[in-house]
């Protein structure tokens, strides 16, 4: 922690989480890219609590980064499913094919 | 380290034991036919159970003791407002089960698991609402967030209800990182996750005003919130997933999740960040008209039923928010009432939608409403009067929660909000009157077939008797509100 300083891990996760919010909104191509950029953005926190965690010298923010883990491993399992779901009734998974109700 | 204290949490404590063991009872009392199509025996032992250990629960709350207490390290709190909404957000759910037992078996969906989701959810919405902290308030969140996106996929066979779990999944997983996001961020700039210390760095007398790390984290989880909330501009997945979801899963997520949510924001908002007001108050106002509006116009041109619920639903949050941005004790107390004003209105109203059934399928335009009047005189009354209350005509229950929601606005100086509120609740004014107008001067459509389950009639018939009964006997509903909210000020 002494040789890199905090912004950088900051400056680090900040770029993760646009390229994760990015990756949700320009992606036309496949459902699963969304479900890699939603653990991109759960990444990008992650670093976020570890980093800020050393760096005050808590570990509330490590125990927050398990228990996120624990979460997007959930939240993953259930993604896939519905994916799967959605997958055997249009026989796609093309973004631009999710459009029967437009919102 | 002090002994394990869960006599405040006992509602949740209860609720968990009872998923655990109704998971095993379903399970065991499945039997599974050749087909692999459910017999919905299973459902029909589990689905009473459930709501019988929600308003075991729900009792179990309001006698508790209210002396505020922490819980679980400190990241659940137990007071007089969680007690209140636990109670409020349970009895919902409660009701939205016995709203839809029939039809999820007419739909073929009468799976045990839908019920136990339900349960789940409950349990996530009644740690919300008292959650403590940032890690409290996430976990809580994420309990009340997953089983909603299998419900909204719950009939697998169905296009349409996969594509609204596939949005409303995406959509949710993203307002989570989101809120995420800006917990870290709230995190590394104070310190701290616990909102009493927080409250104490950012209190009155604080030293330091707000770091901007700290005020960029807050409207992180505030856009995180409103996501959940459906409100303007993070309401993208709300129609759809309403129209596309089984209507069942549409009346589970109308209720209790959103009163659930709000009670989160104001827990927030009130709570930790109660003097830095100004700070968020521009946020939340923002929300409230943007909210307002659109859930106003673009209601207009809806032709589906759910959807149109959805953008009431949306302008509705907007009013329940007019409430919040205030910023007052008596704003808390307004938008409180105004939630529970509404979500008896929506139970109702989709009391009347789940009665739309005819030839053995459930119809979702509002054009088949047309001259029911003629046919079915007490579902066409029901339906019009909770479509007046949600109008806001005086004397039913909806005026009442719209009144003082614009009276606590502009107490609080914000009479432009009111006035807009005001504007935008007439151009509602016309999608609901609309309803009124088809069920009883339109030429008949064929009749719908009469509704089967009683717990249906119940409900629809208790939410009709409140929305008329308000004006004669309001008192509870204010007691209930103030109660929660004096626990807030602290």
């Amino acid at each position: 922690m002494s040789a890199i300083p905090l912004s950088h891990y900051l400056t680090f996760a900040a770029t993760l989480f646009t390229i994760g919010v990015f990756g949700i909104f320009l992606n036309r191509k496949n459902v699963i890219v969304i479900l890699m950029s939603i653990e991109l953005i759960l990444l990008a926190v992650n670093i976020n609590f570890v980093a800020f965690s050393a760096a005050l010298g808590d570990l509330l923010g490590q125990i927050f980064a398990m228990f996120i883990l624990t979460v997007a491993a959930a939240e993953a399992a259930i993604g896939l499913a519905i994916v799967v779901v959605y997958f055997r009734n249009r026989g796609s998974i093309e973004v631009e094919d999710i459009n029967l109700m437009r919102g | 380290m002090p002994a394990l204290d869960l006599v405040p949490l006992l509602p949740e404590v209860v609720l968990a034991v009872a998923a655990l063991v109704l998971l095993l009872l379903g399970a065991a009392s499945e039997r599974r036919t050749r087909t692999s199509e459910t017999s919905g025996e299973a459902a029909a032992i589990v689905t009473p159970l459930v709501v019988a250990a929600l308003l075991v629960a729900a009792v179990l709350a309001a006698v508790l003791d209210k002396t505020p207490g922490l819980v679980l390290g400190g990241h659940f709190r137990f007071d007089g407002f969680a007690a209140v909404l636990k109670v409020l957000v349970l009895v919902a759910a409660a009701a939205s089960l016995l709203l839809v037992s029939s039809y999820q078996e007419d739909e073929r969906i009468d799976r045990f698991e839908f019920p136990l989701l339900a349960l789940f959810s409950a349990i996530g919405m009644s740690l919300m609402v008292s959650a403590e902290s940032l890690l409290g308030l996430y976990m809580a969140l994420e309990l009340q967030s997953l089983p909603l996106y299998v419900m909204a996929a719950f009939q697998r066979d169905r296009l349409r209800a996969s594509e609204a779990g596939l949005k409303y999944f995406v959509l949710g997983a993203l307002a989570s990182g989101m809120l995420l996001y800006g917990c870290s961020l709230v995190y590394g700039f104070a310190g701290t996750l616990a909102f009493s210390e927080l409250a104490a760095q950012f209190g009155p007398g604080a030293p330091q005003g707000m770091p901007i790390g700290v005020l960029v984290g807050l409207v992180f989880v505030i856009a995180g919130l409103a996501f959940k909330l459906a409100a303007v501009p993070f309401h993208m997945w709300t129609p759809d997933v309403y129209e596309g979801a089984p209507t069942s899963t549409t009346a589970f997520l109308a209720a209790a999740p959103k009163l659930a949510a709000l009670g989160l924001a104001v827990r927030l908002l009130s709570g930790p960040f109660a003097d830095w007001a100004p700070q968020w108050q521009q946020v939340i106002v923002l929300l409230a008209v943007a909210s307002m509006l659109l859930g106003a116009f673009a209601g207009l041109v809806q032709t589906n039923i759910k959807r149109l619920m959805a953008y009431s639903g949306i302008a509705n949050i907007g009013f329940a928010l007019v409430g919040v941005a205030a910023g007052t004790n008596e704003g808390i107390e307004a938008a409180l009432v105004y939630m529970i004003i509404y979500i008896v209105m929506v139970l109702g109203a989709f009391g009347c939608i789940l009665a739309m059934r005819r030839e053995g399928r459930y119809v979702e335009e509002i054009a088949e409403l047309a001259g029911l009047s003629q046919r079915r005189p007490l579902m066409a009354a029901a339906l019009a009067l909770l479509m007046f209350s949600l109008a806001g005509i005086p004397p039913l229950a909806g005026f009442f929660g719209k009144y003082f929601v614009f009276l606590a606005a502009v107490r609080a100086d914000l009479v432009w909000l009111a006035v807009l509120g005001l504007l935008a609740s007439v151009v509602a004014a016309y999608y609901y009157l609309r309803i009124v107008k088809l069920i009883y001067f339109d030429p008949a459509a064929e009749p719908f077939e009469p509704p089967a389950a009683p717990g249906l009639q119940i409900v629809t018939a208790l939410s009709v008797v409140f929305v008329l009964g308000f004006v004669v006997v309001p008192g509870p509903v204010f007691a209930a509100a103030r109660l929660a909210a004096a626990a807030l000020a602290r």
